[in-house]
């Protein structure tokens, strides 16, 4: 900013005012447009910002465009400011929330265009048509958001969710078709013996009571149909069980998998934002709790509707005034359900939320054991679980005070159905309308199907649990990947290591981290990063992995802007050594081999070799096929480091990634590392970032970063000689030994390693 | 290979003496497989007594005989992984579990702490094959879990 600051004037805009600014050049279209939502006093109130081709009008206001003026973006806290000053002061300032940032960045770029030909006397240049970040199609004129892209999912949880499971469902239509025909004939036969109780009753016992002796032949017949229909339900009811078990555990499996495939896809930023417990809880007992509500509440929710329906039929062909005394107590059942359903809803997702809660301090508290040992906080953990416990039964209190009186008053209700239907029976007998066998019929149907409509209640819960299961996990599958394939992926250009970085910002939520990184990366050039905590080396270090993109600007590898490559084509060229190295469980020659599975045994042996890590290697119980990763041998921090720098030699990479790959191990492993690196760096890009100044003495060139900014570069001697940012930080680094700071002819490698005052754990905070 | 420019002998100590081309005599060399599991005829290493490694096998066969049974010898002495061949009784189907199995040594007990130190083999030597690590580290080798009798595939079962 100018030394002007003193005297500026606000400008408030009014909307009501900006309708009366219609003047004769309001014919021609402003060349960028900036609406903004808040006035001076950050209160939110709408404005608009024009910028035409000789002024910017803002309201009432307007200021013709010269030479002088300059338009300053920043942002802090979540707030953007534009600043248009002329050379002696600030003529106005506007205040936005970051959604208009992009908006506002485009208006300051067409700004500039436009004043730099006025400055230099040619025409504008004309501008690059923006292209969407993850289609790449071309954006609308004067538009920041693709409309292909733009679209999100912003739809209440509701059980209609669970009709998007169709889509997993489709691959095994032909098996739920056979499986639905099975359902209706194991149904209706469940349906014949009481239908034969009739003619026993009507044809057989009461003419015996009346003095008639009994026709055997015929109550063989009956009796023989009643066993011909119990076996055939059993039949049918056990193929269609089998089958329809058989699709949905399918289902569940398919529904599994895809979730978590799309999980792996998704941009680190994905999981920087979720929690482990969460994520475990929603693939692991979601997709579970869904396969059972398919394959036994579905499946017997729609046999109960077939049987209730057929039923339905049956009595209505034998008495219909009875049938609808009988049927009268469903509408009230299915009111009722329609009433709890509602409450239930919501208490099933808080009970959700709440068990993730559970798992969340277990997923917490366990891989931080030794801190939570070492600090002695044994009994606050167990308060934490005892509370989220508490939580979760108080929830679960609650919502089982309706649960608990919902399934009694069905019971209830079904007793009052069964009264009516005797005293309306009863009734009827006596007015003649019907037999005693009728009647005999229908309280054999109706006491199956109450007795059902009780089961069927329950699915009112399993629904509610399925569908909250259904919206968790479409909730993962409908999250786009931040950092996503392009549609058109340009091919991989022959990567020989250069990466151009180009007016580079990136917002981690609202937080700016890098602004504006400039820095062009030669093919086999190693780089060193150096800076405090929190400048943003493991951010641009993120941003050159495509862990995350750009927020503006781009990184070019090989001159191919990164994002027109298909991610995973890209990070086979890149090998990444990171401060704590992770080792899955596995064999070391799996782990070795981790980025390059068919790799021979002989280039394993090799790239351990070179990484200084065959030695101890051999010393294991069965050397290379030794366990290591999570339950595994127990290795040393530097033989760990060592495994996943020979990981990084066998894919043979262009680019080498270090993210204070030696800042963990004490001098001694650190110099075997080293060791192991210097055979690794050989002909590659390397871009290192280290706190211990010494181990990037060999750097070609090291990049000093200062809040999202470089301050500096060079190599360590020029920088030394500079007494900037560099000088300052080898200073710090130096005293904290007190030792005199070497400042005469380096001699590398006897170098004491130094460390920097700051932990690295509040930059990898800020960035995950 | 060719003539190899080391010599290896036993010394009146049992010790393997090992002369590299350098001349340097080393004294308690003990060979070491780099892939005991997967390959282990291939990738032999000769270490030193301090652990750096001396020479590098790639084949076990291409040594000459005596040279080889030398190895041999010594590797024999150092490996014990007693091959289950059945698996008499369990103590009890929760771990830890005593388990009563005759091996290729002879019938022994070993305890498994918990159902995490039975390892599946994979690759092709031992395709079915598992490792079982017992609460002395003493691993327990079952070449080919479907080849044991029922009787054994039945209580193996309940661990899997």
């Amino acid at each position: 900013m100018r030394a002007i600051c003193r005297q500026f004037f606000l400008i408030v805009i009014d909307t009501a005012t900006l309708r009366q600014t219609a003047t004769p050049m309001e014919s021609v279209p402003a060349i960028a447009t900036l609406e903004i939502d808040l006035d001076e006093r950050l209160n939110f109130r709408p404005g608009l910002i024009q910028l035409y081709a000789h002024e910017i009008r803002a309201g009432e206001l307007s200021w013709p465009l010269s030479a002088a003026l300059t338009l300053t973006h920043s942002d802090h806290g979540g707030i953007g400011t534009l600043e248009l000053a002329d050379d002696r002061r600030l003529l106005a300032r506007w205040r936005y929330t970051l959604a208009r940032n992009p908006a506002a960045l485009r208006f300051e770029r067409e700004f500039n265009r436009l004043r730099d030909s006025l400055i230099s006397g040619s025409p504008p240049a004309t501008t690059v048509a923006a292209t969407c970040p993850i289609c790449k199609a071309p954006l609308p004129p004067d538009e920041e958001e693709c409309p292909n892209c733009a679209r999100e999912l912003h739809t209440p949880p509701s059980t209609w969710v669970l009709l998007r499971l169709w889509r997993f469902a489709k691959p095994y239509q032909g098996m739920l078709f056979a499986g639905f025909l099975l359902t209706l004939a194991a149904t209706a036969a469940t349906l014949v013996p009481p239908y034969l109780t009739m003619p026993l009753m009507d044809d057989v016992l009461i003419p015996y009571q009346n003095g008639t002796p009994i026709d055997w032949v015929k109550v063989a017949w009956l009796l023989g149909g009643l066993l011909g229909a119990a076996c055939l339900a059993w039949a049918l009811g056990w193929a269609r069980t089998y089958i329809l078990a058989l699709v949905s555990e399918r289902i569940g499996a398919d529904l599994r998998t895809t979730t978590y495939e799309h999980l792996l896809k998704l941009s680190l930023e994905y999981f920087g934002g979720k929690r482990t417990g969460d994520l475990l809880a929603r693939i692991g007992s979601e997709t579970d709790r869904i396969n059972v509500f398919l394959s036994l509440h579905l499946l017997d929710f729609a046999t109960d509707v077939l049987m209730i329906a057929m039923t339905a039929v049956i009595l209505f062909s034998i008495n219909a005034w009875l049938a609808l005394i009988t049927l009268i107590p469903l509408p009230i059942i299915a009111w009722l359900i329609h009433i709890v359903r509602d409450r239930l809803r919501t208490g099933f997702e808080q009970i959700d939320r709440v068990w993730a809660e559970v798992t969340n301090v277990l997923a917490d508290t366990i891989p931080g054991i030794r801190v939570v040992k070492a600090f002695a906080q044994e009994a606050r953990e167990a308060k934490r679980f005892r509370d989220a416990n508490r939580h979760n039964l108080e929830v679960n209190d609650r919502l089982n005070r309706i649960w608990s009186l919902f399934a009694p008053t069905v019971g209830l209700l079904t007793e009052i159905g069964v009264l009516v239907v005797w005293v309306f029976g009863i009734w009827l007998i006596a007015h003649d309308r019907i037999t005693v066998g009728v009647l005999t019929a229908f309280l054999a149907y109706i006491s199956r199907f109450y007795t059902r409509l009780d089961a069927m209640s329950r699915i009112v819960s399993t629904t509610q649990k399925a569908a909250a299961g259904a919206k968790r996990i479409f909730d993962i599958l409908d999250h786009v990947s931040s950092v996503p394939d392009p549609v058109k992926p340009v091919p991989m250009p022959p990567v020989t290591g250069a990466i151009q970085i180009q007016n580079v910002h990136f917002r981690y939520g609202n937080r700016a981290i890098l602004r504006g990184i400039d820095l062009d990366i030669r093919p086999g050039e190693m780089i060193g990063l150096v800076g405090h905590s929190g400048s943003g080396k493991s951010t641009l270090v993120n941003l050159i992995c495509r862990f995350y993109d750009v927020s503006e600007g781009s990184i070019r590898i090989e001159g191919v802007d990164l994002r027109s490559i298909a991610v995973a084509e890209y990070r086979k060229h890149i090998g990444l050594v990171l401060q704590e190295p992770f080792l899955f469980f596995g064999t070391i020659a799996e782990n070795i081999a981790y980025g390059k599975p068919d790799a021979t045994r002989e280039e394993i042996v090799a790239a351990a070799r070179a990484a200084h890590a065959h030695e101890f290697i051999l010393r294991q119980p069965f050397g290379y096929d030794s366990l290591v990763g999570e339950r595994g041998q127990a290795l040393s921090g530097g033989e760990r480091q060592r495994i996943s720098i020979a990981r990084a030699l066998l894919i043979d990479p262009k680019i080498l990634i270090l993210d204070e790959a030696t800042s963990a191990v004490d001098t001694e492993t650190e110099f075997e590392i080293q060791q192991a690196l210097n055979n690794l760096i050989r002909g590659r890009t390397t871009i290192a970032i280290a706190h211990r100044l010494s181990t990037l003495r060999r750097a070609d060139r090291l990049v000093v970063m200062d809040r999202g900014r470089i301050v500096e570069i060079g190599n360590h001697d020029e920088l030394m000689a500079k007494q900037g940012h560099y000088w300052r930080l080898y200073m710090a680094q130096s005293k904290q030994l007190d030792e005199p700071p070497p400042l005469g002819e380096p001699e590398k490698e006897a170098l004491p390693p130094i460390v920097l005052p700051e932990p690295k754990a509040a930059e990898r905070e800020a960035v995950a | 290979m060719s003539a190899p420019a080391f010599t290896l002998n036993r010394n009146p100590f049992g010790k393997l003496v090992f002369v590299g081309a350098d001349g340097i005599a080393h004294e308690g060399v003990t060979p070491v497989r780099a892939f005991a599991l997967t390959a282990p005829d291939e990738g032999i290493a000769l270490l030193s007594a301090e652990g750096k490694e001396l020479l590098w096998i790639d084949r076990l066969a291409d040594l000459p005989a005596p040279l080889r049974t030398l190895i041999e010898e010594e590797l024999a002495q150092r490996e014990f992984m007693p091959e289950i061949h059945r698996i008499v009784a369990v103590g009890s189907f929760v771990t830890p579990s005593t388990w009563r199995v005759e091996t290729d040594r002879g019938e022994t007990e070993l305890i498994l702490k918990s159902e995490d130190d039975i390892r599946r083999l994979h690759g092709s030597r031992h395709p079915r094959g598992l490792l079982i690590a017992d609460s002395n580290g003493i691993h327990y080798l079952i070449r080919d879990r479907d080849a044991l009798d029922a009787q054994s595939r039945k209580l193996l079962k309940r661990f899997l």
